[in-house]
């Protein structure tokens, strides 16, 4: 998948929940779905290009990766798929399409370092 | 003196597409018009099959139109302009999937409430395209013969959130050996109760249950799974 795109976004995101115009994130932390299309090598790679010159240049970005998981409305069971993320559930065979986690793309929460402002 | 603190922000990284989507979704159902996102690998039949489909719509007398995404040039567009429907041309310039804001920014001029259907053509990728909502009632996965059996399997995200699955080209199943059983299996293992159907564009073969199923979505009858 596209994750320069992905991390541009990110970025975006990033600088417009610093309060000031001084802040600077130093970690950004994510949870991404294994089902969301993501790959968090490409994610992280493109995140150092991303933030070049901008207020989250250098900050350390941290991925969850969640299962994926679904529901056997059966037996009422959860199931952790595999991957090839075949919707079975694991406990009574049944084919089962309610996923309950794994598509995921959430910025979680930034480590913000306010900037010292200028008193001059 | 520096010191990091931890702000929580919870928030969707693709939350600006989502958003405009969401007004999107509201516009075309205050609208009353039916949108489909046809999605494929490059190659699949998409814009055979949509020629077929607005041709057929539009002798039926049905009010339909078309936007069609592609990285570059306007080949597509010239195409389905055959079939005498309005039909725009999204040049994304290189990005690998159509967004919310290229498709807000290409239905400027044209009245919705005049239309029934209106069809948008993504980038042939079976990867990019499935993250981003585009408002759309339903997206439709095009699948064909000539790919295999085994693409579900190779990309179950594109599969996963899709709303109808068509294996295209059916008519070159015998000489494809195309393992018509492996591959519903296959798309059902990934999206368990998609709506599977078999279509040719070119001998205009299941063309009466594609249009069964798009007049059910919109009459309601239909609902957009969720992504």
């Amino acid at each position: 998948m596209h994750e320069l795109s992905i991390a541009c976004s990110i970025v975006e995101t990033v600088e417009e929940n610093l309060p000031t115009a001084d802040s600077r994130a130093t970690k950004v932390i994510l949870k991404i779905g294994k089902m969301s299309g993501v790959v968090k090598d490409a994610l992280l790679f493109s995140f150092d290009i991303a933030t070049q010159d901008t207020r989250v240049q250098g900050a350390t970005l941290e991925i969850e990766e969640l299962p994926i998981i679904v529901y056997c409305e059966k037996c009422h069971k959860n199931s952790e798929l595999g991957n090839p993320p075949i919707f079975r559930c694991e406990h009574c065979g049944e084919l089962t399409g309610n996923l309950i986690q794994g598509k995921e793309m959430e910025l979680v929460s930034i480590e913000i370092e306010d900037g010292q402002t200028s008193n001059s | 003196m520096d010191k990091p603190r931890i702000l929580e922000v919870r928030q969707g990284i693709l939350k600006k597409n989502d958003q405009l989507a969401e007004n999107l979704r509201g516009r075309f159902q205050k609208a009353n018009v039916c949108v489909i996102d046809l999605v494929s690998s490059p190659g699949a039949g998409k814009t055979e099959f949509l020629e077929e489909t607005l041709r057929r719509l539009n002798e039926q007398g049905f009010k339909v139109a078309a936007l069609v995404g592609d990285l570059a040039t306007e080949n597509d567009a010239k195409r389905l302009e055959r079939s005498g429907v309005p039909v725009r041309q999204i040049e994304t310039h290189g990005i690998c999937h159509l967004e919310a804001e290229m498709i807000e920014r290409n239905l400027e001029g044209w009245n919705l409430e005049e239309l029934d259907f209106l069809f948008i053509e993504n980038v042939g990728n079976l990867v990019c395209p499935s993250s981003y909502d585009l408002g759309e009632d339903a997206r439709a996965v095009l699948h064909a013969v000539t790919e295999g059996e085994d693409k579900p399997l190779k990309y179950p995200t594109i599969f996963n959130s899709s709303d109808i699955a068509i294996i295209t080209k059916i008519d070159l199943a015998e000489v494809c050996e195309f393992d018509r059983e492996a591959c519903h299996e296959n798309i059902h293992a990934v999206r368990p109760g998609i709506p599977i159907l078999e279509t040719s564009g070119k001998k205009g073969i299941g063309f009466d249950e594609w249009f069964a199923y798009l007049k059910d979505l919109k009459n309601g009858i239909g609902s957009r799974a969720t992504a």
